[in-house]
């Protein structure tokens, strides 16, 4: 076993002591600075700082969020507002997106089910799938790109042009007003788009269907919804607020901490999309094992 | 001091050895200054020497590192947000690039300090915005947005939402920077018109020497971070300084 170990580790870390002469041979001989391997350090120490000062940073915004959100005065107008901006003017993208997914499943899994001999189940997997995941998914991935581009760039705007701090020193908080506002509406208006999508979703995995195969909608739907319970429809529809928290959160977050000008705008709006989407895909995971322990 | 402090023992904005650096570099040094009520006040220097952020550390947009500032008696270091906010509300405070709200209409931009922070109805509130706007001259462009009016109309607009709460202090960063000789003698003669009626404690961080000599009853010279003159201007062009006449020099 020893001399099995031994036979394995020797040449690797012959190996590896080789390739970090080489490194340090290449970067000495390419680079200027006094000590590559120092620098190469020093740039992995920002960085893990970076990261866990983000954290940081989200932590306290987050605070100081929840701490305006639910006290009075209730900034009911700009809610409404962003509400449209927000819900009403996804509504178009949203749709179209669940249709285009109803027709996509409709498809593919005709071609599936008939090779299985299962195809009178058909119905009852594309409504399960768009229910379940496809629809919350894609609802939350769209409003993530519109939305989270669009909060991100507002906010940035504003913040490089001194709007935000203009609105502080008039004794606005910019957090109730512009944040908490923005939160809310996504939160709110998550879970109406996601039953849009559903809806446009399972409309359009029927017309698919019975462009194919004609079958009237109500047996579609009485088929698809035969096993269905609103043990599970309710919480993936629900889990999408969760989506909206964290789009409304991290893009605002991203928007108000705009540093640098245009530059910085662009560079928060690209972030507020990319952190929001990732953020919300990684949350998924553990909403969609939540909803099956509590929802089993 | 001046004849302002000898009518009116209270100093409205009271500042003392207040410094303020980032990173290495020190942007205000032990910096102290008094303003009487009803006084105007212009600060004068180069570019990055620390007049603007002076006006944001007055309005706790930024904290100090050191020293003391306290408007109308009470001191703003430290405070808590609601009852700086409360100071807030008595200051008007104009950014130097007017600092528009985009998504909001003029009339809405200065109508929203009055639909925060009043109980007027929202044709008083409209009356009231007429009222400013007509005061600085954009009563015709009330229904236009923040982009579709020049660099010199924002500013107009952004006094008059400055001004809208009724602010016992205004201050005004740059107020004439940017804009064409008579559009900068506009503004600076809107400025001292509107202390004439108002009776207004003013701060005003300038570059305009012409303007600080109609509205200023004292100037401040900052030079890293420390008074390098204060007193009327007046004396300030008889001043032997070599950065005060090298200033002098180059403005006019």
């Amino acid at each position: 076993m020893a001399l099995n170990l031994q036979k394995t580790f020797c040449p690797m870390l012959v190996y590896l002591s080789l390739a970090l002469i080489l490194a340090a041979a290449f970067t000495a001989g390419s680079s200027s600075l006094p000590n590559p391997w120092r620098a190469l350090g020093s740039a992995t120490e920002t960085s893990v700082i970076g990261f866990f000062a983000w954290f940081g940073e989200l932590g306290t915004f987050c605070w100081r969020l929840a701490r305006v959100a639910f006290v009075p005065p209730w900034e009911g107008g700009e809610l409404i507002r962003q509400m449209d901006a927000i819900g009403s003017k996804s509504l178009p993208l949203v749709a179209l997106a669940g249709a285009a997914t109803g027709v996509v499943l409709s498809l593919q899994t005709r071609e599936t089910l008939t090779r299985f001999g299962a195809k009178s189940m058909l119905p009852a997997v594309i409504i399960f799938s768009i229910v379940k995941e496809s629809g919350p998914v894609i609802t939350g991935l769209i409003v993530s790109g519109r939305v989270g581009a669009g909060i991100g760039a507002e906010l940035g705007s504003m913040k490089v042009t001194e709007q935000i701090d203009a609105m502080e020193a008039s004794a606005v908080d910019p957090y109730k007003y512009l944040v908490a506002t923005r939160v809310l509406a996504c939160i709110a208006m998550l879970p109406l788009l996601t039953l849009a999508a559903d809806f446009c979703g399972i409309l359009m995995g029927w017309l698919s269907n019975t462009l194919v195969e004609p079958i009237s909608l109500r047996l579609f739907f009485n088929t698809g919804t035969k096993g269905i319970a609103f043990s599970d429809f309710l919480p993936p529809t629900f889990k999408t607020a969760v989506y909206g928290l964290i789009i409304g959160v991290v893009s605002c977050f991203q928007g108000m901490r705009t540093e640098g000008g245009t530059e910085g705008v662009g560079r928060s709006t690209t972030s507020a999309v990319v952190l929001s989407s990732l953020f919300l895909i990684l949350a998924d995971v553990v909403l969609v094992r939540l909803i099956q322990v509590f929802y089993p | 001091m001046t004849e302002f402090m000898d009518q009116n023992n209270q100093a409205d904005i009271a500042i003392e050895g207040l410094s303020k650096s980032f990173g290495t570099q020190k942007v205000l040094d032990g910096f102290s200054l008094s303003v009487a009520h009803g006084e105007t006040v212009a600060v004068l220097g180069r570019s990055g020497t620390g007049k603007s952020v002076l006006l944001r550390l007055l309005i706790g947009l930024q904290k100090p590192d050191a020293g003391h500032i306290r408007i109308q008696g009470q001191e703003i270091n430290g405070l808590e947000v609601k009852p700086l906010n409360e100071i807030r509300k008595k200051i008007g405070f104009l950014f130097q690039q007017g600092a528009l709200y985009d998504s909001l209409t003029v009339e809405e931009n200065v109508e929203f300090p009055l639909s925060r922070h009043t109980t007027l109805s929202a044709q008083e509130r409209k009356s009231r915005a007429l009222e400013l706007l007509e005061s600085v001259g954009m009563k015709d462009d009330m229904d236009k947005m923040p982009s579709q009016i020049s660099g010199g109309m924002q500013k107009r607009v952004g006094l008059a939402r400055a001004l809208a709460l009724g602010p016992a202090i205004v201050f005004l960063d740059e107020p004439t920077a940017g804009l064409d000789p008579i559009t900068a003698a506009e503004i600076g003669a809107l400025i001292s018109q509107l202390q004439e009626k108002h009776k207004m404690t003013s701060l005003v961080v300038t570059h305009d020497l012409h303007g600080a000599k109609h509205f200023a009853n004292r100037v401040v010279m900052l030079d890293h971070g420390k008074v390098l003159f204060e007193g009327r201007f007046d004396d300030l062009q008889k001043s032997t300084d070599s950065f005060v006449m090298q200033y002098l020099k180059d403005a006019a």
